[in-house]
């Protein structure tokens, strides 16, 4: 029925409607409260959609078809945008302070989750009605979707670990204590199996094995800055699915200028590579050849680019003040990044390192490609 | 904007340092917005706006933005800012409409 509604829409509405998504994205406008609707093929801005209200911190999410976004926005708001129509489709407030979400394997329904107050929930991915309210009692991070319709996600002040099954009527909730102490976002696998958070309160990372019945907290790096002293921390680093570059992970060090890289079958360390400053992101290129960094203040102006194989930085440039962010194309050809403080995202070839395009944007920060729809954690 | 510079013109007035009032706004509402929020709300850290903060008296809010909370997420900035533009932070952030 919804696939017939959407070709009678099709044929109504011309050939606006016919444009394909697959090669698009949305770019987060922090300041204003909007977002662009970019074209990664033709480099190029297509569209904004206006009104989405306080966009710091936002991120989002993409229903299967990728046409639909969820956006997750700071002041609790949660906005289903229509990228063809270029246009809000609906918008709830849903909390008071959040911080990021999730959208399930079926596309059916949207996670959110948030600091106040603290706990997940989860909405119909139609509708935007409430299906499921998870108080947690603390700030809630780390959320993320794994496949049977689950959702996981961890708690900062209690160093906690939750499961959320949604395949039946109720949710199931499973919790893991002793994650450590203040973890401050986390990561899953793209196979779902390994979930690993970052610890700001302890000296280690930890890691949980979501194949196993009954998931052990395992700590990983410990130690990892034992005998240094800790640097003042800016900004928190941020993890991301996309950090496993090979056989290896490769994550942000907290308080120390270096990447740590974790074999991803034992989780023992491998190495580690010094940076030019505290890293936020250490992405890998899609095929994992490369790992791309950016660093927390005073240093955000710079990125830096690590071979996986040698461990060694190749390429060190400074793209403008305020860089946020990277979002790579889907097969890693070309890398977008975020630079607020330019107002522009500019474009870059991730072989010869060559700027291909500046695209003027009001402070902005997230780059999501449509891709992601197709992605488990992101 | 305008209230910003004349916070700043209030601070100038005596004999504290000159400040760059635009470079310190933007500052606080970026990266003090990093984990307190671009409005200031709340984050990871705390709400900071001026109804929240009615406990502290500048120089003490001052002396937290230089030497940071120990045992918390709030870090020193004493190696990026010099007294007199964490006082200005202290006075925007008591006084200033951060909305």
């Amino acid at each position: 029925m919804k696939r017939l509604f959407l070709a009678a829409a099709l044929v109504l509405s011309g050939p606006a409607m016919a444009q394909p998504t697959g090669d698009l994205g949305l770019v987060v406008e922090r300041a204003s409260g909007s977002l662009l609707v970019v074209d990664q093929s033709e480099r190029a801005r297509i569209g904004r959609i206006e009104g989405l209200g306080d966009l710091s911190h936002a991120s989002l999410v993409y229903s299967p078809d990728q046409r639909f976004a969820y956006v997750f926005g700071r002041d609790g708001g949660l906005t289903k945008v229509d990228i063809l129509e270029r246009s809000i489709v609906n918008r709830v407030i849903q909390g008071g302070n959040s911080i990021g979400g999730a959208i399930s394997d079926d596309g059916g329904l949207v996670a959110v989750s948030n600091y106040e107050p603290g706990g997940v929930r989860i909405f119909d991915a139609d509708t935007l009605e409430m299906v499921a309210d998870i108080p947690t009692g603390s700030k809630t991070i780390g959320l993320v979707d794994i496949p049977g319709r689950r959702f996981v996600f961890t708690l900062w002040d209690a160093g906690e670990t939750w499961i959320a099954d949604m395949s039946g009527d109720e949710p199931a909730i499973t919790k893991i204590t002793g994650m450590g102490e203040n973890p401050y976002d986390a990561l899953v696998t793209g196979d779902g199996r390994t979930y690993i958070t970052g610890l700001f309160g302890a000296d280690h990372l930890t890691a949980l094995d979501l194949w196993q019945d009954d998931p052990k907290p395992q700590p990983i790096l410990d130690g990892y800055a034992a005998g240094r002293e800790g640097l003042p921390v800016y900004k928190m680093p941020h993890l991301e699915g996309w950090a496993l570059a090979g056989n290896e992970f490769v994550l942000p060090a907290v308080g120390q200028r270096e990447v740590l890289w974790v074999d991803a079958r034992d989780l023992t360390e491998t190495g580690r590579t010094a940076t030019h400053g505290q890293p936020v992101f250490a992405i890998a290129r899609p095929d994992g050849r490369q790992v791309w960094v950016n660093f927390a203040h005073p240093d955000n102006d710079t990125i830096q680019v690590i071979d996986t194989m040698s461990k060694e930085v190749v390429h060190e440039f400074k793209p403008g003040p305020g860089v946020l962010h990277m979002e790579f194309t889907p097969r890693g050809h070309e890398v977008w990044l975020s630079v607020r403080d330019a107002g522009k995202v500019i474009v870059y070839d991730t072989r010869t390192f060559e700027k291909l395009r500046e695209i003027d944007a009001e402070s902005p920060s997230g780059i999501f490609f449509t891709a992601r729809a197709h992605r488990t954690g992101l | 904007m305008i209230l910003a510079l004349l916070i700043a013109g209030t601070a100038n007035a005596g004999d504290a340092p000159r400040v760059d009032a635009q470079a310190l706004e933007r500052f606080v509402l970026q990266d003090c917005g990093s984990c307190h929020g671009l409005t200031l709300k709340g984050g990871l850290g705390p709400d900071i706006r001026p109804q929240s903060l009615e406990h502290y008296d500048r120089e003490t809010l001052s002396s937290v933005v230089l030497d940071g909370i120990p045992g918390t997420a709030m870090p020193p900035w004493r190696p990026l800012l010099s007294r007199a533009e964490a006082d200005w932070i202290a006075t925007y952030l008591l006084t200033g409409d951060t909305e």
